[in-house]
């Protein structure tokens, strides 16, 4: 399903979450949704779902509106950090209150996951812990099957193994049926290999929208004499530099390749650092 | 196969370049069906579509051939075509770093040349 978000804006009080954010996402990919606290990502993710309203601007799904639209709500599942089911319910309650919603819900994955993640379908949510919470979450966002499906920071309170199940059986998932996905977590290094494309918000605007591979190719750590440095990343957008001794790095938006036949040492820039020198650079200007 | 792929390069290379090295090596021999684009992103935990990447550059570069339904194999040239693609790779990555370090260290190139002969004795390490 395409995604098209134009100037989107959300404010409360005098506070804006979102101001003019707009991009598109073109078809099934896995997205990284990716920024510091305060964002901007779960307002982002909540106006998508069609569970509020922007102040201003609009979202179209396959053209229309998701807000209060039956016909979309049910293509889009989103899975938060926490409160996502109603606490007196009982496991096996939510997995049917959910089945009938959504009407691509995978039964059988359902179970398989409840059994990996050792969830009794006879406990009621309150009894949960938090990682219990976040596992029912997690197989809640799969099974829906549901062509957009959003996770926010879903994974509070789950162990390191439990957390590479879930990426492994996302993939299986993805594999099997191609459907949007999208991810926003704090955990970057850990998700990143998974994403396609990464976008980038920083205190309410969008600064970056670009696939994983591009950047991995076209963003490096250059180090060299100052000089050199100096000279190689003059007229290229750099994110950051460091001098010690008369060496420099600089991480900088130039190809790996044009740099190291420039004689530099190159090293790559994992898209976790990316992402907190890009975002500490637009703060600071 | 490595374990685990580099996060901060590029990954439809490392997939690229580990498919390569295997067949240069001979762990995958020519006619022999190489691993599916899903099966290196369930191995790797990677996104399909840049494992696909990798895969389909050799399918370009007539390393791999594809058979619908079937999977993807090892053409005959492949080996030969890899060898003369490193060969031509190979001053530039190699001698060149190579020549440059010797340089920083007051190395001449006889004395440089002394030494590759002298590493040849003890084999490939």
């Amino acid at each position: 399903m395409k995604i098209e978000v134009e100037n989107v804006q959300k404010k409360y009080k005098d506070q804006y979450a979102l101001q003019d954010v707009t991009f598109t996402l073109e078809g099934p990919k896995i997205y990284g949704l990716l920024g510091r606290n305060g964002a901007g990502k779960t307002t982002f993710m909540d106006i998508l779902a069609g569970n509020i309203l922007p102040s201003a601007g609009r979202i179209k799904i396959d053209g229309e509106n998701p807000f209060d639209n039956q016909r979309l709500t049910q293509s889009i599942c989103l899975i938060k950090e926490g409160n996502n089911f109603k606490k007196d319910l009982k496991i096996k309650n939510v997995l049917k209150i959910f089945s009938f919603f959504y009407p691509n819900w995978d039964h059988a994955l359902a179970m398989d996951l409840i059994k990996e993640y050792n969830l009794n379908p006879n406990a009621k949510i309150k009894t949960l812990s938090k990682g219990m919470e976040s596992a029912l979450g997690i197989t809640v966002g799969l099974a829906s099957k549901a062509p957009i499906t959003i996770f926010d920071e879903p994974y509070i309170g789950l162990d390191a193994a439990a957390r590479k199940k879930f990426y492994q059986i996302l993939l299986e998932e993805y594999e099997a049926e191609e459907r949007t996905i999208i991810f926003s977590t704090h955990l970057i290094d850990e998700v990143s290999l998974l994403f396609e494309e990464v976008l980038i918000l920083q205190e309410g605007s969008l600064v970056l929208q670009e696939k994983a591979e591009f950047l991995r190719e076209n963003t490096c750590a250059v180090t060299g004499t100052v000089e050199e440095v100096e000279a190689f990343i003059n007229g290229k957008e750099v994110l950051d530099k460091k001098e010690l001794a008369g060496m420099m790095t600089a991480y900088v938006y130039a190809s790996m390749e044009e740099a190291e036949s420039s004689g530099f040492k190159v090293e790559g820039i994992p898209i976790q650092d990316l992402m907190i020198y890009l975002t500490e650079r637009k703060k600071g200007a | 196969m490595k374990r685990t792929l580099d996060e901060s390069k590029p990954i439809f290379l490392q997939i690229k370049e580990q498919l390569e090295d295997s067949i240069i090596n001979e762990t995958i021999q020519q006619g022999e069906r190489v691993p599916s684009t899903n099966e290196f992103a369930a191995f790797y935990e990677i996104n399909p579509a840049t494992a696909a990447k990798g895969v389909n550059q050799l399918v370009d570069e007539g390393i791999l051939r594809k058979r619908r339904g079937v999977g993807m194999f090892v053409t005959q040239e492949a080996k030969s075509i890899l060898i003369e693609k490193r060969k031509k790779t190979f001053y530039d990555n190699y001698v060149k770093p190579l020549k440059s370090e010797a340089a920083k260290l007051n190395i001449n190139n006889e004395q440089l040349v002394e030494l590759v002969k002298r590493g040849g004795e003890f084999g490939e390490n």
